[in-house]
Protein backbone atom coordinates (compact mmCIF):
# COMPACT_ATOMS: atom_id res chain seq x y z
CA UNK A 1 0.00 0.00 0.00
CA UNK A 2 0.97 3.54 -0.38
CA UNK A 3 1.62 5.89 2.83
CA UNK A 4 3.35 9.17 3.73
CA UNK A 5 7.44 8.67 4.89
CA UNK A 6 9.08 10.81 6.74
CA UNK A 7 12.66 10.92 6.18
CA UNK A 8 13.69 14.04 8.36
CA UNK A 9 12.80 17.41 9.16
CA UNK A 10 10.72 19.13 6.19
CA UNK A 11 11.59 15.75 4.06
CA UNK A 12 8.70 13.12 3.16
CA UNK A 13 7.59 11.05 0.00
CA UNK A 14 5.81 8.26 -0.65
CA UNK A 15 6.40 4.79 0.05
CA UNK A 16 5.48 1.13 -0.93
CA UNK A 17 4.80 -0.19 2.62
CA UNK A 18 3.59 -3.49 3.93
CA UNK A 19 0.00 -3.75 4.87
CA UNK A 20 -1.51 -3.00 8.44
CA UNK A 21 -2.68 -5.99 10.19
CA UNK A 22 -4.50 -6.83 13.54
CA UNK A 23 -2.55 -7.12 16.22
CA UNK A 24 -4.36 -6.85 19.12
CA UNK A 25 -8.21 -8.64 19.34
CA UNK A 26 -9.64 -4.72 19.47
CA UNK A 27 -7.60 -3.46 16.50
CA UNK A 28 -9.42 -2.96 12.94
CA UNK A 29 -7.56 -2.18 9.89
CA UNK A 30 -9.20 0.75 7.95
CA UNK A 31 -9.02 1.70 4.20
CA UNK A 32 -8.75 5.51 4.09
CA UNK A 33 -10.74 7.88 2.31
CA UNK A 34 -9.44 11.25 3.41
CA UNK A 35 -6.88 12.19 5.72
CA UNK A 36 -5.84 15.79 6.57
CA UNK A 37 -2.91 17.20 7.52
CA UNK A 38 -2.89 19.16 11.12
CA UNK A 39 -0.85 22.50 12.08
CA UNK A 40 0.42 19.80 14.67
CA UNK A 41 1.59 17.72 12.04
CA UNK A 42 3.75 20.44 11.17
CA UNK A 43 5.67 20.28 14.38
CA UNK A 44 6.68 16.68 13.44
CA UNK A 45 7.56 18.16 9.94
CA UNK A 46 10.13 20.95 10.94
CA UNK A 47 11.88 18.16 13.29
CA UNK A 48 10.32 19.53 17.15
CA UNK A 49 9.12 16.60 18.50
CA UNK A 50 11.49 14.13 20.17
CA UNK A 51 11.43 10.28 18.78
CA UNK A 52 9.94 11.16 15.47
CA UNK A 53 11.96 8.26 13.64
CA UNK A 54 12.69 7.83 10.01
CA UNK A 55 10.32 6.06 8.34
CA UNK A 56 7.10 6.42 10.84
CA UNK A 57 4.12 7.58 8.45
CA UNK A 58 2.55 10.49 9.60
CA UNK A 59 -1.73 11.15 10.06
CA UNK A 60 -3.63 11.56 13.29
CA UNK A 61 -6.95 13.37 11.52
CA UNK A 62 -8.58 10.74 8.76
CA UNK A 63 -11.49 8.84 8.08
CA UNK A 64 -12.43 5.57 6.24
CA UNK A 65 -13.85 2.07 5.71
CA UNK A 66 -13.41 -0.80 8.39
CA UNK A 67 -12.03 -3.56 5.81
CA UNK A 68 -11.10 -5.73 8.74
CA UNK A 69 -11.90 -5.89 12.79
CA UNK A 70 -10.16 -7.76 15.61
CA UNK A 71 -12.17 -10.76 16.96
CA UNK A 72 -12.42 -8.36 20.20
CA UNK A 73 -14.76 -5.96 17.90
CA UNK A 74 -18.54 -6.41 17.67
CA UNK A 75 -19.59 -3.06 17.26
CA UNK A 76 -17.93 -2.38 13.90
CA UNK A 77 -18.05 -4.72 10.52
CA UNK A 78 -16.68 -4.60 7.38
CA UNK A 79 -17.68 -1.79 5.68
CA UNK A 80 -18.92 0.66 8.10
CA UNK A 81 -17.64 4.18 6.87
CA UNK A 82 -15.95 5.46 10.18
CA UNK A 83 -14.37 8.67 11.08
CA UNK A 84 -11.73 7.67 13.90
CA UNK A 85 -11.05 10.51 16.94
CA UNK A 86 -6.97 11.05 17.08
CA UNK A 87 -6.78 9.64 20.31
CA UNK A 88 -5.96 5.97 20.78
CA UNK A 89 -7.84 5.48 23.81
CA UNK A 90 -9.36 1.64 25.90
CA UNK A 91 -12.38 3.54 27.18
CA UNK A 92 -12.24 2.50 30.61
CA UNK A 93 -8.59 3.22 31.74
CA UNK A 94 -8.45 5.77 35.32
CA UNK A 95 -8.07 8.44 32.73
CA UNK A 96 -10.75 7.67 30.41
CA UNK A 97 -13.15 6.90 32.92
CA UNK A 98 -13.34 10.48 33.57
CA UNK A 99 -13.51 11.47 30.01
CA UNK A 100 -9.76 12.03 29.58
CA UNK A 101 -9.58 10.31 25.97
CA UNK A 102 -6.69 12.59 25.40
CA UNK A 103 -4.55 10.80 28.04
CA UNK A 104 -5.34 7.38 27.80
CA UNK A 105 -3.21 4.68 30.46
CA UNK A 106 -3.11 2.01 27.90
CA UNK A 107 -2.12 2.86 24.72
CA UNK A 108 1.06 4.90 25.09
CA UNK A 109 4.37 2.79 26.24
CA UNK A 110 6.73 5.79 25.08
CA UNK A 111 5.28 8.04 27.37
CA UNK A 112 3.00 8.70 30.49
CA UNK A 113 1.95 12.30 30.21
CA UNK A 114 -0.03 11.85 26.69
CA UNK A 115 -1.63 9.08 25.34
CA UNK A 116 -1.58 7.16 22.16
CA UNK A 117 -2.07 9.27 19.18
CA UNK A 118 -2.46 8.15 15.16
CA UNK A 119 1.33 9.23 13.58
CA UNK A 120 2.14 11.52 15.81
CA UNK A 121 6.14 10.54 16.60
CA UNK A 122 7.24 7.58 19.34
CA UNK A 123 6.46 10.30 22.00
CA UNK A 124 2.99 9.44 21.39
CA UNK A 125 2.91 5.76 21.26
CA UNK A 126 4.65 4.82 17.72
CA UNK A 127 1.88 3.97 15.63
CA UNK A 128 1.88 4.52 11.90
CA UNK A 129 -1.08 7.12 10.78
CA UNK A 130 -3.52 7.85 8.54
CA UNK A 131 -2.04 9.62 5.44
CA UNK A 132 -1.62 6.36 4.25
CA UNK A 133 -4.28 3.69 2.07
CA UNK A 134 -4.63 1.90 4.80
CA UNK A 135 -4.21 2.07 8.78
CA UNK A 136 -4.10 0.06 11.95
CA UNK A 137 -6.79 1.70 14.53
CA UNK A 138 -5.95 -0.37 17.97
CA UNK A 139 -9.48 0.10 20.42
CA UNK A 140 -11.53 -0.24 17.50
CA UNK A 141 -14.38 -0.86 19.26
CA UNK A 142 -14.27 2.01 21.12
CA UNK A 143 -12.71 5.12 19.09
CA UNK A 144 -14.15 5.33 15.70
CA UNK A 145 -18.10 6.55 15.15
CA UNK A 146 -20.47 5.50 12.21
CA UNK A 147 -20.29 8.55 10.17
CA UNK A 148 -23.91 9.51 9.76
CA UNK A 149 -26.03 9.22 6.45
CA UNK A 150 -26.78 12.67 5.36
CA UNK A 151 -22.85 13.85 6.14
CA UNK A 152 -20.19 14.87 4.23
CA UNK A 153 -16.98 12.74 4.50
CA UNK A 154 -15.26 16.22 4.28
CA UNK A 155 -17.02 17.26 7.94
CA UNK A 156 -16.55 14.26 8.78
CA UNK A 157 -12.83 14.42 8.33
CA UNK A 158 -12.83 17.39 10.56
CA UNK A 159 -14.71 15.91 13.39
CA UNK A 160 -11.36 14.03 14.23
CA UNK A 161 -9.26 16.68 15.76
CA UNK A 162 -9.69 20.15 14.52
CA UNK A 163 -13.73 20.42 15.70
CA UNK A 164 -13.39 18.47 18.61
CA UNK A 165 -10.10 20.49 19.39
CA UNK A 166 -11.43 23.91 19.10
CA UNK A 167 -14.19 23.24 20.71
CA UNK A 168 -12.60 22.22 24.11
CA UNK A 169 -10.31 25.32 23.79
CA UNK A 170 -13.54 27.23 24.21
CA UNK A 171 -15.18 24.64 26.74
CA UNK A 172 -12.02 24.87 28.91
CA UNK A 173 -12.12 28.70 28.53
CA UNK A 174 -15.22 28.38 30.94
CA UNK A 175 -16.96 31.39 28.76
CA UNK A 176 -19.51 33.24 30.62
CA UNK A 177 -22.10 35.02 28.16
CA UNK A 178 -21.00 38.20 26.83
CA UNK A 179 -17.18 37.25 27.51
CA UNK A 180 -14.15 38.93 25.69
CA UNK A 181 -12.44 35.83 23.91
CA UNK A 182 -8.83 35.97 22.52
CA UNK A 183 -7.74 33.34 20.13
CA UNK A 184 -3.94 33.10 19.32
CA UNK A 185 -3.86 31.75 15.53
CA UNK A 186 -5.50 31.97 12.92
CA UNK A 187 -4.93 28.30 11.68
CA UNK A 188 -7.52 25.65 11.49
CA UNK A 189 -8.00 25.25 15.00
CA UNK A 190 -7.61 29.04 15.70
CA UNK A 191 -10.73 29.55 13.63
CA UNK A 192 -12.72 27.11 14.61
CA UNK A 193 -12.08 27.49 18.48
CA UNK A 194 -13.13 31.22 17.72
CA UNK A 195 -16.43 29.96 16.00
CA UNK A 196 -17.33 28.19 19.17
CA UNK A 197 -17.01 30.68 21.12
CA UNK A 198 -19.79 32.20 20.19
CA UNK A 199 -21.61 28.89 20.84
CA UNK A 200 -20.98 29.15 24.59
CA UNK A 201 -21.95 32.65 24.76
CA UNK A 202 -18.60 35.22 23.94
CA UNK A 203 -19.91 38.64 23.32
CA UNK A 204 -16.77 39.42 21.69
CA UNK A 205 -13.82 37.25 19.88
CA UNK A 206 -10.66 38.50 18.65
CA UNK A 207 -8.28 36.61 16.88
CA UNK A 208 -4.95 37.28 16.36
CA UNK A 209 -2.42 36.16 13.57
CA UNK A 210 0.47 37.50 11.00
CA UNK A 211 -1.15 36.12 7.33
CA UNK A 212 -3.86 37.80 6.21
CA UNK A 213 -5.31 35.84 4.13
CA UNK A 214 -5.84 33.83 7.62
CA UNK A 215 -7.71 36.74 9.35
CA UNK A 216 -9.77 37.56 6.69
CA UNK A 217 -10.98 34.34 6.38
CA UNK A 218 -11.40 34.32 10.51
CA UNK A 219 -12.89 37.16 9.83
CA UNK A 220 -15.82 36.25 7.91
CA UNK A 221 -15.80 32.88 8.90
CA UNK A 222 -15.76 32.84 12.64
CA UNK A 223 -17.16 35.79 12.40
CA UNK A 224 -14.06 37.33 14.51
CA UNK A 225 -12.38 40.76 15.10
CA UNK A 226 -8.89 40.06 13.51
CA UNK A 227 -5.63 41.60 13.74
CA UNK A 228 -1.92 41.19 12.64
CA UNK A 229 0.45 41.21 15.65
CA UNK A 230 3.15 42.48 13.94
CA UNK A 231 0.79 45.87 13.40
CA UNK A 232 0.30 46.39 17.10
CA UNK A 233 1.86 45.64 20.74
CA UNK A 234 -0.46 42.53 21.55
CA UNK A 235 -0.40 43.17 25.09
CA UNK A 236 -1.40 46.94 25.15
CA UNK A 237 -3.94 46.45 22.54
CA UNK A 238 -5.92 44.19 24.74
CA UNK A 239 -5.71 46.26 27.73
CA UNK A 240 -6.94 49.05 26.09
CA UNK A 241 -9.65 47.58 24.01
CA UNK A 242 -11.37 46.21 27.21
CA UNK A 243 -10.81 49.58 29.29
CA UNK A 244 -7.65 48.38 30.79
CA UNK A 245 -8.97 45.08 32.42
CA UNK A 246 -8.13 42.47 29.52
CA UNK A 247 -10.01 39.15 28.26
CA UNK A 248 -12.17 37.23 30.00
CA UNK A 249 -10.52 34.30 28.10
CA UNK A 250 -7.21 34.12 26.40
CA UNK A 251 -6.61 31.04 24.00
CA UNK A 252 -3.55 29.85 22.98
CA UNK A 253 -4.54 27.71 19.22
CA UNK A 254 -0.53 27.83 17.74
CA UNK A 255 1.92 25.65 19.68
CA UNK A 256 5.48 25.79 19.93
CA UNK A 257 6.14 26.94 15.88
CA UNK A 258 4.83 30.44 16.89
CA UNK A 259 6.22 33.09 14.89
CA UNK A 260 6.14 37.24 16.44
CA UNK A 261 9.00 37.03 19.13
CA UNK A 262 12.72 37.02 17.54
CA UNK A 263 14.31 35.46 21.41
CA UNK A 264 11.80 32.66 21.22
CA UNK A 265 11.95 31.89 17.98
CA UNK A 266 15.83 31.19 18.78
CA UNK A 267 15.60 29.32 21.71
CA UNK A 268 12.76 27.21 20.47
CA UNK A 269 12.60 27.14 17.17
CA UNK A 270 16.21 27.51 16.21
CA UNK A 271 18.45 26.04 18.96
CA UNK A 272 15.86 24.18 20.34
CA UNK A 273 16.42 24.90 24.05
CA UNK A 274 13.22 25.11 24.88
CA UNK A 275 10.15 23.37 23.84
CA UNK A 276 9.15 25.08 21.00
CA UNK A 277 8.45 29.23 20.91
CA UNK A 278 5.54 30.10 23.75
CA UNK A 279 5.19 33.49 22.51
CA UNK A 280 1.17 33.27 22.09
CA UNK A 281 1.08 31.65 25.91
CA UNK A 282 3.15 34.67 27.26
CA UNK A 283 0.47 36.92 25.34
CA UNK A 284 -2.20 34.88 26.46
CA UNK A 285 -1.11 35.26 30.26
CA UNK A 286 -0.33 38.99 29.85
CA UNK A 287 -2.98 39.89 27.83
CA UNK A 288 -6.47 38.11 30.04
CA UNK A 289 -7.70 39.82 33.27
CA UNK A 290 -6.69 38.73 36.69
CA UNK A 291 -8.50 35.62 37.53
CA UNK A 292 -9.20 35.22 34.10
CA UNK A 293 -8.70 31.98 32.24
CA UNK A 294 -6.10 30.58 29.65
CA UNK A 295 -7.05 27.47 27.55
CA UNK A 296 -4.20 26.11 25.63
CA UNK A 297 -4.37 23.34 22.75
CA UNK A 298 -1.42 24.42 20.99
CA UNK A 299 1.27 21.82 21.14
CA UNK A 300 4.14 22.48 22.72
CA UNK A 301 7.21 20.20 23.07
CA UNK A 302 7.93 17.82 26.29
CA UNK A 303 10.66 19.58 27.88
CA UNK A 304 10.26 23.57 29.51
CA UNK A 305 9.13 26.90 28.27
CA UNK A 306 10.01 30.25 28.96
CA UNK A 307 6.23 31.52 30.29
CA UNK A 308 5.73 34.33 32.72
CA UNK A 309 4.36 31.48 35.55
CA UNK A 310 5.07 34.90 37.95
CA UNK A 311 2.08 36.56 36.26
CA UNK A 312 0.18 33.41 36.33
CA UNK A 313 0.37 34.02 40.19
CA UNK A 314 0.27 37.71 40.53
CA UNK A 315 -3.15 37.89 38.05
CA UNK A 316 -4.75 34.31 40.00
CA UNK A 317 -5.09 33.13 36.75
CA UNK A 318 -6.26 29.38 35.47
CA UNK A 319 -4.29 27.64 33.55
CA UNK A 320 -6.39 24.72 31.50
CA UNK A 321 -5.13 22.82 28.63
CA UNK A 322 -5.50 19.12 27.30
CA UNK A 323 -5.82 17.34 23.87
CA UNK A 324 -8.93 17.18 22.95
CA UNK A 325 -11.32 14.55 24.04
CA UNK A 326 -12.99 13.73 20.70
CA UNK A 327 -15.18 10.77 22.11
CA UNK A 328 -16.37 12.90 24.70
CA UNK A 329 -17.63 15.98 22.25
CA UNK A 330 -18.30 14.04 18.92
CA UNK A 331 -22.45 13.32 19.90
CA UNK A 332 -22.82 17.16 20.43
CA UNK A 333 -20.73 17.82 17.69
CA UNK A 334 -22.67 15.78 15.20
CA UNK A 335 -25.54 17.71 16.03
CA UNK A 336 -23.94 20.88 15.83
CA UNK A 337 -22.89 20.17 12.28
CA UNK A 338 -26.44 18.93 11.60
CA UNK A 339 -28.42 22.07 12.69
CA UNK A 340 -26.08 24.35 10.93
CA UNK A 341 -24.20 25.88 13.87
CA UNK A 342 -20.45 24.86 12.29
CA UNK A 343 -19.67 24.37 8.79
CA UNK A 344 -15.93 22.48 9.13
CA UNK A 345 -15.97 21.60 5.84
CA UNK A 346 -15.41 25.51 5.14
CA UNK A 347 -12.20 24.91 6.31
CA UNK A 348 -10.86 23.12 3.66
CA UNK A 349 -8.96 25.03 0.97
CA UNK A 350 -7.03 22.05 -0.99
CA UNK A 351 -7.66 18.61 -1.37
CA UNK A 352 -4.50 16.98 -2.32
CA UNK A 353 -3.68 13.05 -3.90
CA UNK A 354 -1.79 11.34 -1.19
CA UNK A 355 1.13 10.73 -4.12
CA UNK A 356 1.68 14.68 -3.92
CA UNK A 357 2.22 14.57 0.28
CA UNK A 358 5.53 16.50 -0.01
CA UNK A 359 3.61 19.30 -1.78
CA UNK A 360 0.88 19.45 0.32
CA UNK A 361 3.09 19.49 3.84
CA UNK A 362 5.19 22.16 1.81
CA UNK A 363 1.84 24.34 0.73
CA UNK A 364 0.40 24.12 4.82
CA UNK A 365 4.33 24.90 6.35
CA UNK A 366 5.42 27.57 3.83
CA UNK A 367 1.19 29.30 3.90
CA UNK A 368 1.64 28.90 -0.18
CA UNK A 369 -1.79 29.42 -2.04
CA UNK A 370 -4.18 30.58 0.53
CA UNK A 371 -3.65 27.53 2.53
CA UNK A 372 -5.75 26.74 5.19
CA UNK A 373 -6.63 23.13 5.34
CA UNK A 374 -5.30 20.09 3.02
CA UNK A 375 -6.90 17.16 2.82
CA UNK A 376 -5.33 14.01 1.43
CA UNK A 377 -7.07 11.88 -0.69
CA UNK A 378 -5.69 8.18 -1.52
CA UNK A 379 -6.53 7.17 -4.86
CA UNK A 380 -7.97 4.17 -3.87
CA UNK A 381 -10.97 6.39 -1.79
CA UNK B 1 -3.48 51.27 18.12
CA UNK B 2 -5.61 49.58 15.79
CA UNK B 3 -9.38 50.22 17.14
CA UNK B 4 -11.83 48.16 15.94
CA UNK B 5 -13.77 49.47 13.37
CA UNK B 6 -17.95 49.33 13.27
CA UNK B 7 -17.98 46.40 10.90
CA UNK B 8 -15.92 44.52 12.51
CA UNK B 9 -18.25 44.70 15.86
CA UNK B 10 -20.42 41.66 15.60
CA UNK B 11 -23.71 41.23 17.12
CA UNK B 12 -24.11 38.15 18.71
CA UNK B 13 -27.66 37.55 18.23
CA UNK B 14 -26.53 37.67 14.24
CA UNK B 15 -24.62 34.21 14.95
CA UNK B 16 -26.18 31.08 14.07
CA UNK B 17 -26.13 28.77 17.37
CA UNK B 18 -24.90 31.67 19.62
CA UNK B 19 -25.34 30.76 23.59
CA UNK B 20 -26.56 27.08 22.57
CA UNK B 21 -23.52 25.76 24.99
CA UNK B 22 -24.31 27.97 27.41
CA UNK B 23 -23.53 25.87 30.71
CA UNK B 24 -23.27 27.83 34.18
CA UNK B 25 -21.70 24.54 35.64
CA UNK B 26 -19.04 24.76 33.53
CA UNK B 27 -17.01 25.85 36.47
CA UNK B 28 -13.53 26.22 34.94
CA UNK B 29 -11.83 25.05 38.36
CA UNK B 30 -13.90 22.06 38.21
CA UNK B 31 -11.74 20.45 34.99
CA UNK B 32 -13.42 17.51 33.50
CA UNK B 33 -16.80 16.20 34.16
CA UNK B 34 -17.38 12.50 35.53
CA UNK B 35 -18.20 9.61 32.97
CA UNK B 36 -18.15 6.90 35.66
CA UNK B 37 -20.03 5.33 38.54
CA UNK B 38 -17.33 5.74 40.94
CA UNK B 39 -16.66 9.05 39.69
CA UNK B 40 -12.91 7.96 38.68
CA UNK B 41 -11.87 7.96 42.32
CA UNK B 42 -10.73 4.27 41.84
CA UNK B 43 -7.07 3.37 40.74
CA UNK B 44 -8.36 -0.20 39.22
CA UNK B 45 -9.98 -0.86 36.18
CA UNK B 46 -10.04 -3.95 34.14
CA UNK B 47 -7.57 -3.94 31.91
CA UNK B 48 -7.51 -4.24 27.88
CA UNK B 49 -6.03 -7.64 27.05
CA UNK B 50 -2.16 -6.88 26.54
CA UNK B 51 -1.04 -6.57 22.96
CA UNK B 52 1.96 -9.55 22.42
CA UNK B 53 4.62 -8.59 19.81
CA UNK B 54 7.96 -9.51 18.45
CA UNK B 55 8.89 -5.67 17.80
CA UNK B 56 11.23 -4.20 20.37
CA UNK B 57 9.18 -1.02 22.42
CA UNK B 58 10.69 1.28 24.44
CA UNK B 59 8.67 1.71 27.47
CA UNK B 60 9.13 4.82 29.94
CA UNK B 61 10.41 4.00 33.07
CA UNK B 62 7.14 5.79 34.52
CA UNK B 63 5.47 3.15 34.17
CA UNK B 64 4.86 0.16 35.70
CA UNK B 65 3.69 -1.98 33.53
CA UNK B 66 3.37 -1.93 29.63
CA UNK B 67 0.05 -0.18 28.41
CA UNK B 68 -2.42 -2.87 26.92
CA UNK B 69 -1.74 -1.78 23.24
CA UNK B 70 1.48 -0.44 21.47
CA UNK B 71 2.68 0.85 18.24
CA UNK B 72 4.93 -1.05 16.12
CA UNK B 73 6.00 1.15 13.55
CA UNK B 74 9.89 2.15 13.11
CA UNK B 75 11.38 -0.32 16.43
CA UNK B 76 14.65 1.45 17.00
CA UNK B 77 17.78 0.25 14.40
CA UNK B 78 21.52 1.02 14.17
CA UNK B 79 23.58 3.97 16.04
CA UNK B 80 19.93 6.23 16.67
CA UNK B 81 18.63 3.25 18.30
CA UNK B 82 21.06 2.73 20.56
CA UNK B 83 20.94 6.31 21.70
CA UNK B 84 17.32 5.92 21.71
CA UNK B 85 17.53 2.62 24.39
CA UNK B 86 20.15 4.66 26.47
CA UNK B 87 17.60 8.06 26.42
CA UNK B 88 14.55 5.54 27.82
CA UNK B 89 17.12 4.73 31.29
CA UNK B 90 15.87 8.51 32.32
CA UNK B 91 12.34 9.41 33.12
CA UNK B 92 10.17 11.99 31.35
CA UNK B 93 11.28 14.74 33.32
CA UNK B 94 14.53 14.28 32.38
CA UNK B 95 16.20 16.69 29.88
CA UNK B 96 18.81 14.20 29.06
CA UNK B 97 16.06 11.73 27.83
CA UNK B 98 14.74 14.08 25.33
CA UNK B 99 17.83 15.86 24.62
CA UNK B 100 19.37 11.99 23.21
CA UNK B 101 16.23 11.41 21.77
CA UNK B 102 16.33 14.48 19.88
CA UNK B 103 19.67 13.90 18.77
CA UNK B 104 18.85 10.21 17.74
CA UNK B 105 16.48 11.69 15.84
CA UNK B 106 19.00 14.22 13.72
CA UNK B 107 21.18 10.83 13.44
CA UNK B 108 18.52 8.57 12.46
CA UNK B 109 18.44 10.80 8.98
CA UNK B 110 21.77 10.59 8.35
CA UNK B 111 20.80 6.48 9.01
CA UNK B 112 17.65 7.07 6.65
CA UNK B 113 20.16 8.32 3.28
CA UNK B 114 22.21 5.71 4.00
CA UNK B 115 19.49 2.74 4.20
CA UNK B 116 18.41 4.60 0.79
CA UNK B 117 21.96 4.25 -0.90
CA UNK B 118 21.98 0.89 0.52
CA UNK B 119 18.79 0.05 -1.48
CA UNK B 120 20.38 1.75 -4.94
CA UNK B 121 18.13 4.26 -4.11
CA UNK B 122 19.36 8.12 -4.59
CA UNK B 123 16.74 10.40 -2.73
CA UNK B 124 15.24 13.04 -4.65
CA UNK B 125 15.31 15.41 -1.59
CA UNK B 126 14.22 18.63 -3.64
CA UNK B 127 11.08 16.42 -4.08
CA UNK B 128 10.95 15.57 -0.59
CA UNK B 129 10.38 19.00 0.20
CA UNK B 130 8.15 19.81 -1.58
CA UNK B 131 10.19 21.78 -4.74
CA UNK B 132 7.67 21.50 -7.19
CA UNK B 133 5.08 23.30 -4.99
CA UNK B 134 8.15 26.09 -4.49
CA UNK B 135 8.13 26.79 -8.25
CA UNK B 136 4.35 26.82 -8.79
CA UNK B 137 3.45 28.46 -6.35
CA UNK B 138 6.30 30.25 -4.85
CA UNK B 139 8.66 31.43 -7.59
CA UNK B 140 9.99 34.22 -6.21
CA UNK B 141 11.45 32.62 -2.72
CA UNK B 142 12.71 29.40 -4.80
CA UNK B 143 14.69 32.07 -6.44
CA UNK B 144 15.84 33.84 -3.65
CA UNK B 145 16.73 30.32 -2.08
CA UNK B 146 18.61 29.22 -5.58
CA UNK B 147 20.37 32.63 -5.13
CA UNK B 148 21.44 32.05 -1.15
CA UNK B 149 22.65 28.29 -1.94
CA UNK B 150 24.53 29.68 -4.69
CA UNK B 151 26.16 31.82 -3.24
CA UNK B 152 27.29 30.36 -0.44
CA UNK B 153 28.45 27.58 -2.28
CA UNK B 154 30.21 29.72 -4.55
CA UNK B 155 32.26 31.68 -1.25
CA UNK B 156 32.62 27.67 0.17
CA UNK B 157 34.32 26.46 -3.13
CA UNK B 158 36.43 29.96 -3.63
CA UNK B 159 37.33 29.06 0.20
CA UNK B 160 37.94 25.77 -0.47
CA UNK B 161 40.14 26.39 -3.53
CA UNK B 162 42.12 29.83 -1.79
CA UNK B 163 42.74 27.43 1.08
CA UNK B 164 44.50 24.89 -1.39
CA UNK B 165 46.43 27.18 -3.19
CA UNK B 166 47.74 28.98 0.35
CA UNK B 167 48.75 25.48 1.41
CA UNK B 168 50.40 24.65 -2.06
CA UNK B 169 51.96 27.74 -1.64
CA UNK B 170 53.59 26.56 1.98
CA UNK B 171 54.74 23.89 0.79
CA UNK B 172 57.29 25.55 -2.07
CA UNK B 173 58.24 28.46 0.18
CA UNK B 174 59.84 25.21 2.78
CA UNK B 175 61.22 23.68 -0.12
Amino acid sequence: MLAMDYRGPYRIRVEEKPMPKIEHPRDAVVRVTRSCICGSDLHLYHGMVPDTRVGMTFGHEFCGIVEEVGSGVENLKKGDHVLVPFNIACGQCHFCKQGLFGNCHESNAQATAVGGIFGYSHTAGGYDGGQAEYVRVPYADFGPTIIPDWMDPDDAVLLTDVVPTGYQAAEMGGIKPGDTVVVFGAGPVGIMAARCAWLFGAGRVIVFDEYEYRLEFARTYCPAEVYNFRELDVVVFMKKTTDGLGADVCIDAVGGDAAGNALQTLFGVKLKLEAGSAIPLHWAINSVKKGGVVSIVGVYGPTGNMIPIGNVVNKGLTLRANQAAVKRHLPKLIEHVKAGHLNPKALITHKVPLEDVADAYHIFSAKLDGCIKPVLVPSAA
Amino acid sequence: MNAPTTDMIKDPATIPGWGVDIDPRNDPTYPYRDRSEDNGLSNAWTRPPVQQTDVEILQSIEHVRQPAVVGTSTPPSWISGMIRRGAFRYSESHWLHWLMLMGADRINVVEGIVQDLGRAKIPNIPAEMGIRSEWKHNKTGLAKKVAVVGAVGAVAFALFQWSGSAKRDGSDDRD
